[in-house]
């Protein structure tokens, strides 16, 4: 009778500790569950996703990538820009090193320069499958001038029919080409002309800050080339932006200024959080550099802001997500940048010849034009 | 006598040592599948796709515009002040109505004072508040003060759908049995789902206000739990690819995972282009987000999108 009971009392015990542990684990595995569906992965019901972008198609030739066909969303009207696309054709070459094509040059290549017409990267090596340029110099900060000398010489030996701009960016830098072309679009190639984010010490006209990137005429590439040649131009420092504002200034290139036409700024020294958000002390070297007057906040920037800087990988995609990808949807935005002179912007595609329907919210009013200030 | 509780308690713990040997081999789980293994059991909504809306007349369009109204019910505390601020000074200027709700008052900012420091229950008179003051609006979106909405993406969401049906919508993540929207990365609810969950406030069994359970209930759970007594069932908000518009990460976090999965398409990796929420963004980062959704774009890129949104009034980053 008493193995029986023990046996009872055994199994009844069994049954207990089993139930009692299966509500427990539940209640832990619930918890330890709740993970929102992965980045990344989609639905599988929902089948395979279709491309956001259109397939854009790249010919490597002569250590530099070409641009044939401009990247673009499907269900856009990038009309507009197609045309200025084909009408001012950029050359973007990158200033970068060996020990950098991984970690930096590699996301410039996945993320802005896929807008330029031709981009070129500039190192102090060559290397035929990133591809990159070699320049023929060491690497390291004296060693800028030389590089930027060399790869300007290099653009303008190689490439000067096929672009009608040459950009220099770092590896740092994140451009918005669209935004570029809008900037040049209203100058010419034969202009004597560069342009960039304009600071004032050390020159009459101004120089152009290197890292947020500065872009000549192909004619200032000529007058820079010739320049070189006649010893009018040296390698006078190896603080290349001033080294290229003095240079420039003594062969006659005008420092143009890249403000909107609500005296914003487009071009960046810094990435946008900065810009937007911190308030630098007085006695930061950026006030009294700055060509223009300084605005902080959201007037800080251009909503076609062309260039940012000491941006990492990272930000590069963030970047590249903000700009060409996540918007608001309907959303009218209150600067209508005016429409470069000479382009036509109602038949430039066919979808001005649908019938807008437009209805207006009872949340604010419309917006009218380019040039308001509100 | 004591040799049988002797027995009793070996048998339980030969019990559970059983039990967790058989869900460490795997061969019963006492869990179920995580979410996305199960997603098909979620009920999804989809924005439309870009042919769909120009099906519609002008006077649908009016009319949609109108029913698409959004009223924002953001829950905040003095604590937090700078993400209240910022909420305030960013993406809440997109609702047409929005009404901060605080557990206590606090002289910096204006907030309806609910003097209520449990959560669930000050969630409770939030809902009630906004519902018995909706006015004419029909979509009702419940945030943090760490998310960050695109209501125009909201309103593209929920624009061919009935507000007086009930829609309550998010980030559907499941526990248990029991599908559930996401608390941190938004709460939307039509008119009728609203009604309905106010009317199942009255009642104590199914909707207590004081949580009875053994260990608390969050309140998105419990929401939920409300909500499916009364015939609602939270489901999943994608754009028309079928990608989730509702995040609970930041975006800086969902690009940084999209680079070790998707090395080589990052972006198209990431997340939609319609998105509408993201969570736990510092302040300077939903600042900087204001300026790349309602300003930085590349120029010549238009959407012709047959519905206009006018920026808000007395604003200046958008």
């Amino acid at each position: 009778m008493t193995a029986l009971r023990s046996k009872a009392s055994f199994c009844a015990g069994f049954v207990v500790g089993t139930f009692t542990l299966y509500v427990v684990l539940r209640q832990v595995y619930f918890e330890k569950t709740l993970s929102p569906q992965k980045p990344g992965s989609f639905d599988p019901l929902h089948g395979h996703q279709p491309p956001e972008e259109e397939e854009n198609t790249w010919k490597k030739e002569r250590s530099a990538l070409f641009n044939l066909k401009h990247p673009h969303h499907i269900g856009e009207d990038s009309g507009m820009a197609d045309e200025l696309f084909k009408k001012v054709r950029i050359l973007c070459w990158v200033m970068t090193g060996p020990k950098n094509l991984e970690t930096k040059a590699r996301h410039v290549k996945s993320t802005w320069s896929r807008h330029c017409n031709v981009i070129v990267f500039m190192s102090s090596v060559e290397d035929p499958d990133f591809p990159t340029v070699g320049l023929g110099t060491k690497e390291g900060r004296d060693q800028l001038y030389w590089k930027t000398i060399r790869a300007f010489h290099y653009a303008y030996e190689h490439h000067s029919n096929d672009a009608d701009w040459f950009l220099k960016a770092d590896d740092d830098t994140y451009v918005i080409v669209d935004n570029l072309r809008w900037v040049l679009s209203n100058h010419t190639p034969d202009e004597p002309i560069y342009f960039g984010r304009r600071f004032k010490p050390y020159t009459k006209q101004g120089y152009m800050s290197g890292g947020a990137g500065y872009v000549l005429s192909r004619e200032a590439v000529r007058r820079f080339v010739e320049g070189f040649k006649s010893k009018v131009c040296t390698h006078t420092t190896s603080v290349e932006d001033l080294a290229m504002g003095q240079c420039m200034e003594k062969v006659g290139v005008l420092a143009g200024d890249t403000r909107d036409t609500l005296h914003r700024e487009t071009f960046h020294p810094f990435i946008p959080e900065q810009h937007l958000t911190a308030k630098f002390p007085k006695s930061f070297w950026y006030w009294s550099y700055c060509y223009y007057p300084i605005s902080e906040g959201s007037n800080c920037c251009s909503d076609v802001s062309v260039s940012f800087h000491y941006v990492d990988a990272l930000n590069m995609y963030l970047m590249e997500y903000y700009t060409y990808h996540l918007r608001a949807f309907g959303y009218r935005y209150r600067y209508q940048p005016p429409a470069p002179k000479g382009y036509n912007v109602a038949q430039s595609s066919s979808w001005h010849a649908m019938e807008e329907k437009e209805v207006q919210t009872s949340q604010g009013k419309a917006q009218e034009g380019g040039g308001k200030v509100h | 006598m004591l040799s049988e509780g002797g027995y009793f308690m070996k048998g339980m713990a030969m019990g559970g040592i059983f039990c967790l040997l058989l869900s460490l081999l795997g061969t019963f789980r006492p869990g179920v599948e995580s979410g996305t293994e199960s997603q098909h059991h979620h009920h999804h909504v989809q924005a439309l796709g870009k042919d769909a809306l120009k099906h519609l007349t002008d006077v649908q369009m009016q009319k949609l515009r109108n029913q698409v109204q959004v009223s924002c019910i953001i829950m905040v505390q003095p604590k937090i002040l700078v993400y209240w601020a910022t909420a305030l000074d960013t993406w809440s200027k997109h609702c047409d109505k929005a009404v901060f709700y605080s557990s206590e008052s606090t002289k910096a900012l204006e907030a309806v004072d609910l003097n209520e420091k449990d959560d669930w229950a000050r969630l409770r008179k939030a809902l009630k508040h906004a519902y018995e003051n909706a006015g004419e609006l029909r979509w009702f979106f419940v945030a943090q003060p760490t998310t960050f909405a695109i209501i125009e993406n909201l309103k593209y969401l929920v624009l061919a759908k009935d507000p007086n049906e009930p829609f309550y919508l998010g980030n559907a993540m499941k526990s248990g049995e029991l599908e559930f929207v996401s608390y941190d990365s938004g709460i939307v609810l039509s008119y009728e789902a609203l009604k309905r969950l106010v009317h199942v406030f009255q009642d104590e069994d199914k909707c207590p206000e004081r949580g009875r359970a053994l260990w608390k209930l969050s309140e998105d759970k419990q929401l939920a739990t409300c909500l499916k007594y009364t015939g609602v069932f939270a489901e999943n908000g994608e754009d028309s690819h079928g990608k989730g518009l509702f995040n609970s990460k930041s975006v800086d976090s969902l690009i940084a995972d999209s680079m070790k999965t998707n090395p080589n398409d990052v972006v198209a990796g990431c997340c939609s282009d319609v998105a509408v929420t993201f969570s736990g963004m510092t302040p300077n980062q939903m600042q900087v987000m204001m300026f790349g959704v309602y300003r930085l774009r590349p120029y010549g890129h238009d959407f012709h999108d047959l519905l206009v949104f006018n920026p808000p009034e007395g604003s200046e980053n958008d």
